[in-house]
């Protein structure tokens, strides 16, 4: 019925290399510099989180990897062959067609690819009741609290079982209650299906819960400047977030963000 | 009464009480009032084309229209089809056309920048001034009207539709790039869909205007014979001072436009019922 089975969990140094990043740079109109030489090596099973302040280039790493632009020199080297279409995409909008119900919007990866909804009816259902959605099935997203919303964006996102998760701010737009909520239900859910996350945030706190890498940027000029690892034991639970262990490692990720943003010129922020 | 004062029934106060009472008045007054302002209209007519026995010879009674209405009935209807005929025509090139190049302005910026200019001037030149123009270049007679009425009405559909293709959400757009859409998915999946709540905006206002189109063509054409439509009949009654006939024709004229417009507006709200803010009622 579905091929969304759990591959087993392997320790950081075991997984499999995903994906290559080296000297990746990014020049926009020949003078801002959104990346420079950026390096970074993705493994099956990594959750990792892009962290930094606005302008860092967080969001154009995530570009790149998903071939929505070239990068200006270095290049990014998949392991195996790789499909463009094999990458699943989260924004911090639900980016869901209005004029659709639930399932037609969880069927667009599918449909793209030439597949009727009528032979992939079932993996859509089991998306959707993995996020908590089973019951709005044909539901319109006009329907959908903001939350709900996402969640429909998060099971098109990984329907078809991609290789690659990326997510740009998911959750920033949401109140805290429902953040807080989806923070945990993706980690029930990545539990469940083992993907690779590449996850977009400015938020400490997010990034500690969620990823077992985090990767410190700065801004002007984009770049990487330090990268850290939460070794903490998945599945984490509302008790990880008031264990010692979480303050802990979210003080060493706090004090690695205060100096990336500390050599950053003065003006803004 | 004070504040403290509790509600009769919790569950339905004063207020809520207003609200419903409100609400049937309004159900009543929604059919109510305008018939009772037309029942007002057609009795000042009367009133008004009695006053003296001069005015009532180029101001006919409601009565006398009628009458000439069911006498001329059989030569009135054939010419409403002949208007029908053309309005629809005219409308439905309009739609194909104008849905069509506004694909092709989307899918290329030279071919917009080329072509917008002349769709511009047609809209903005008065049709009048074109049509004696197109009556000497072109000799079919239903040829020469359905090009003066598809002038008129395509415009709204182009640059309504054009802006609606436009309008794609750019997060969609880079979600289609990702997983490789190709350029008949992108815009059958996205970009129509995106455009449907525009393009519909534009069919309404292009129902009316290709009416306006056919009724201006038929007056500077002045077709007469078995296929003369409403504007001729008019004309034509004019010269032989027939107001009654006038009347008859102008009034089918105008319940014609109002069943075109309701029409595509019953097909806006249909198509976008489901999904669009347009067609949903605040209640929900």
């Amino acid at each position: 019925m579905t091929d969304l089975s759990r591959p087993p969990v392997l320790s950081l140094g075991q997984r499999p290399k995903l994906l290559e990043m080296g000297g990746i740079s990014k020049v926009f109109n020949g003078t801002v510099t959104a990346l420079d030489g950026m390096n970074l090596t993705l493994n099956e099973g990594d959750f990792l989180s892009l962290l930094g302040p606005s302008g860092c280039g967080k969001s154009t790493a995530l570009r790149l990897i998903a071939g929505l632009m070239r990068p200006t020199t270095g290049r990014i080297l998949w392991t195996g062959a790789h499909d463009r279409g094999d990458i699943g995409v989260v924004f911090q909008e639900p980016t869901l067609m209005p004029w659709a119900t639930v399932a037609k919007n969880v069927w667009l990866p599918f449909r793209l690819r030439g597949q009727s909804f009528a032979s992939v009816k079932d993996r859509i259902a089991t998306a959707l009741a993995l996020v908590g959605l089973e019951k709005f099935h044909d539901a319109y997203p006009r329907e959908l609290s903001g939350g709900m919303k996402m969640r429909v964006s998060i099971a098109r996102a990984f329907v078809t079982n991609p290789r690659l998760i990326l997510m740009d701010e998911p959750f920033a737009a949401l109140d805290e209650i429902t953040r807080q909520k989806l923070n945990n239900d993706l980690l029930a859910l990545k539990d469940k299906i083992g993907c690779t996350v590449i996850f977009v945030t400015h938020s400490v706190f997010e990034s500690v819960f969620l990823s077992d890498r985090i990767v410190v940027m700065a801004a002007r000029p984009g770049r990487v400047v330090q990268e850290l690892t939460v070794d903490a034991p998945y599945p984490r639970d509302m008790e990880f977030r008031t264990s010692p262990d979480y303050a802990a490692h979210t003080h060493v990720v706090s004090d690695a963000l205060r100096v990336a943003i500390g050599d950053q010129s003065h003006d803004d922020l | 009464m004070t504040i403290s004062d509790p509600a009769p029934d919790a569950t339905y106060d004063a207020d809520e009480a207003r609200r419903a009472r409100n609400r049937r008045i309004e159900a009543v007054a929604r059919w109510a009032l305008p018939l009772a302002v037309v029942i007002l209209t057609v009795i000042g007519w009367h009133l008004f084309s009695n006053s003296s026995q001069t005015r009532g010879m180029i101001f006919p009674e409601p009565a006398k229209v009628w009458a000439r209405f069911l006498a001329d009935y059989p030569m009135l209807f054939t010419s409403l089809l002949v208007t029908l005929k053309i309005t629809f025509m005219a409308l439905a090139i309009a739609v194909v056309g104008g849905v069509l190049l506004a694909i092709l302005f989307t899918q290329s910026r030279f071919a917009e920048l080329v072509f917008f200019p002349y769709a511009v001037v047609l809209q903005v030149t008065p049709i009048v001034s074109i049509a004696p123009l197109i009556f000497i270049y072109v000799q079919d007679p239903l040829a020469r009207v359905l090009i003066c009425a598809w002038i008129v009405a395509f415009f709204p559909i182009l640059s309504n539709t054009t802006l609606g293709l436009k309008s794609t959400d750019s997060n969609l757009r880079d979600l289609y790039a990702i997983y490789g859409a190709t350029w008949w998915q992108k815009l059958l999946f996205l970009q129509l869909p995106s455009a449907a709540p525009y393009f519909l905006g534009g069919l309404r206002i292009a129902g009316g205007l290709a009416l306006i189109g056919a009724i201006v063509a038929e007056y500077v054409a002045g077709i007469s014979g078995s296929g003369s439509g409403l504007a001729f009949r008019i004309l034509e009654a004019s010269y032989r001072l027939n107001y009654p006939r006038m009347f008859a024709a102008l009034i089918m004229i105008a319940v014609v436009g109002v069943i075109i417009f309701a029409a595509t507006t019953f097909i806006s709200w249909f198509f976008l019922r489901k999904w669009h803010e347009s067609a949903l009622s605040r209640e929900q």
